[in-house]
């Protein structure tokens, strides 16, 4: 298991450093100087001009520029903006925010999704479990920023039951709606995969055993079942924390969320580029994370598959 | 996945199915005679022609298509032509079909039917040849690596995890906001640069398996070369689970299009999208929904037609999944 483990993370150095000198590269291949931008449409100091490109680092090769910047990463530093903030700052403000609208839509999305495919899955050819497809179909149809508007038109504009805009985002009543939405996609697609393998599964040699041996069916159901058709399901909401933020960033325009996605928005309007570097690199080390772990919780809900 | 190589031996139907194409052993095997077992290619287009989710999904996007190509035909109106003193004008006059104040017009007094009606081309094109570019360079990676194996799978397959550690959407943002002319073919570019991945894994997946077969050792032992066992006994075998990754992921293109110029990264201007028309509708929400309520209806129900059609093709060629 230790071993496994320390295997993966090394594993992991390649790909982060691929994936970060990708993001580096578009970030800093930009047509145009974001330095020279500052000014505006007045003249600017070319003294001036080549002082703050040699402050940010800007002047040197776009290698150079690269492992300075995963230098001071190894140092805990993500740079500056153009504005003298630190990146750092302005992240750690922004990721709890992220964090709590995340936790909101994964529990939504594992409340409902596993429901609702185990409801169809058990249920599977009968009437439910068309209904539960259907919808399904038409909630993946839907794309994101559509759907968050509409629940905004009719929830809190029409019908006023909730805040259009998230005014505290410690309060995870405020949060509901924006998380609810940011789930609906993923929520959809956990139903059909639960579904999928429940109604597989249901025919399983040992679903017989259990009920030959008198088992009542909730345990049945509950445990037999349940564990053994999590894996699928499991490893898909591992693969999806990269939708999640993708739609992170819409959710939290739409809802005025002071989340990560907000930040990454400004940061690519106002081509800010260590912070767009620095968002992107923590979001993949988050995610390569998570499939380590989603790959150790393999580990648990199976028995029969061991790390050594 | 070596079920879905399995073919289904199912005597009690008559085989009339047109060979698919691209599918050689269906047209050497052919169905004159009756009975014998089907293709997978058969057998998926025999499910098929059974599924009224097909048809009705089929029904859509031929409808979609000949509005993306000929626009022209559904409206005379200039959708690029505003009249400010049509304002968020609305008609909700039962009757007034196919007119251009059908959907009512929009902030800077266009004709929303208009704009629709010349969207359309923008999404389709951008769906399809995102799905196109994606099944060409991540099936031909998947391909090599899965066939050749060793070092060039190692490269591959290492690239493949990096691009796949980038999500999806935000990597399409950053790339997008490195380009300043945004026209159809920059998304297409942006979206497939970072789309192939899982094609890639898929397709190699299925060539390992596809090149154990016998029929692969046989075709060697025939004295066949590289290039005749890879494309003419590996490939054919090997594409199934491909076209279903490929087909599902199409709606899900479009709707990162019109994503990505709803946030004013994807497409720009003078180029008519679904999405930038949402972005200037949901400015002003309150008052004109029906501004982002048109362009929101037919994104949706596109995205809708291409997730449908490929729920049909993945029931029809992954039997697994029945």
């Amino acid at each position: 298991m230790g071993r496994y483990v320390a295997r993966r993370l090394l594993q992991m150095i390649p790909v982060f450093i691929g994936t970060t000198l990708i993001i580096f590269l578009m970030v800093h291949i930009l047509p145009g100087d974001p330095i020279r931008a500052m000014w505006g449409d007045k003249a600017a100091d070319p003294a001036q001009v080549a002082a703050l490109r040699a402050d940010f680092g800007l002047d040197q090769p776009l290698w150079k520029q690269y492992v300075d910047y995963m230098w001071g990463l190894l140092q805990g530093d993500f740079g500056e903006t153009f504005g003298g903030r630190q990146v750092a700052d302005e992240m750690s403000e922004a990721f709890p925010v992220t964090l709590r609208l995340t936790m909101v839509a994964l529990v939504i999305e594992i409340i409902i999704g596993i429901g609702l495919g185990a409801w169809a899955g058990l249920k599977a050819g009968k009437a439910v479990d068309t209904g539960v497809l259907i919808f399904t179909l038409i909630v993946i149809s839907i794309p994101v920023f559509v759907l968050g508007y509409l629940a905004r038109f009719v929830l809190a504009d029409e019908l006023g039951w909730v805040a259009p805009n998230v005014q505290d985002s410690t309060d995870y009543a405020q949060l509901f709606l924006p998380g609810f939405v940011l789930a609906m996609l993923s929520m959809a697609y956990v139903a059909r995969l639960t579904r999928t393998t429940f109604a597989e599964n249901l025919r399983a040699d040992y679903m017989r055993t259990a009920m030959a041996k008198g088992l009542p069916r909730r345990r049945i159901v509950g445990v037999h079942l349940l564990r053994n058709s999590l894996i699928p399901v499991v490893t898909f909401l591992g693969t999806d924390v990269g939708g999640f933020i993708g739609g992170a960033v819409i959710t939290e325009g739409i809802f005025n969320v002071q989340g990560v996605g907000n930040l990454l928005f400004k940061a690519l309007q106002g081509r800010e580029g260590s912070t767009i570097v620095g968002v992107v690199t923590v979001f993949v080390l988050i995610i390569l994370l998570i499939n380590l772990v989603v790959d150790l919780l393999y580990a648990v809900l199976d028995p029969r598959i061991r790390y050594a | 996945m070596p079920d879905v190589i399995k073919t289904k031996t199912d005597a009690t139907t008559d085989a009339i199915a047109p060979p698919a194409a691209g599918a050689p052993e269906t047209a050497a095997e052919g169905h004159k005679s009756q009975g014998r077992p089907r293709s997978l290619w058969g057998d998926a287009w025999y499910d098929l022609r059974h599924r009224p989710m097909f048809w009705i999904s089929s029904v859509l996007l031929l409808f979609l298509i000949i509005v993306a190509a000929f626009p022209g035909l559904f409206t005379s109106v200039d959708p690029r032509d505003g009249d400010l003193t049509n304002h968020f004008l609305t008609k909700p006059e039962l009757g007034s079909f196919f007119q251009p104040d059908w959907f009512g017009y929009d902030g800077q007094g266009r004709s929303i039917y208009a704009r629709v009606v010349y969207g359309t081309r923008a999404s389709i094109l951008v769906g399809v040849g995102v799905t196109a570019a994606v099944t060409l360079l991540g099936g031909l990676l998947g391909m090599l690596a899965g066939y050749f194996g060793g070092w060039l799978d190692s490269v591959i397959s290492r690239i493949t995890d990096i691009f796949f550690g980038i999500p999806f959407l935000l990597g399409a943002m950053v790339v997008l906001n490195a380009f300043t002319e945004r026209k159809v073919y920059v998304v297409i570019f942006a979206l497939a640069f970072l789309g192939w991945t899982s094609i890639c894994r898929v397709m190699r997946s299925s060539v390992i398996t596809a090149k154990q077969a016998d029929y692969v050792t046989a075709a060697r032992a025939l004295g066949a070369g590289t290039r005749r066992i890879l494309f003419r006994h590996v490939l054919p075998n090997a594409m199934a689970p491909t076209i279903v990754v490929a087909t599902i992921a199409l709606g899900g293109y479009i709707s990162a299009e019109a994503t990505l110029s709803f946030l004013g990264l994807g497409l720009a201007d003078p180029t008519i999208s679904w999405g930038i028309d949402i972005a200037q509708g949901s400015k002003d929400i309150r008052d004109n929904p029906h501004a982002l309520f048109f362009p929101a209806g037919m994104l949706s129900l596109t995205v809708f037609a291409f997730i449908m059609l490929g729920d049909a093709v993945r029931d029809a060629l992954d039997p697994k999944l029945r």
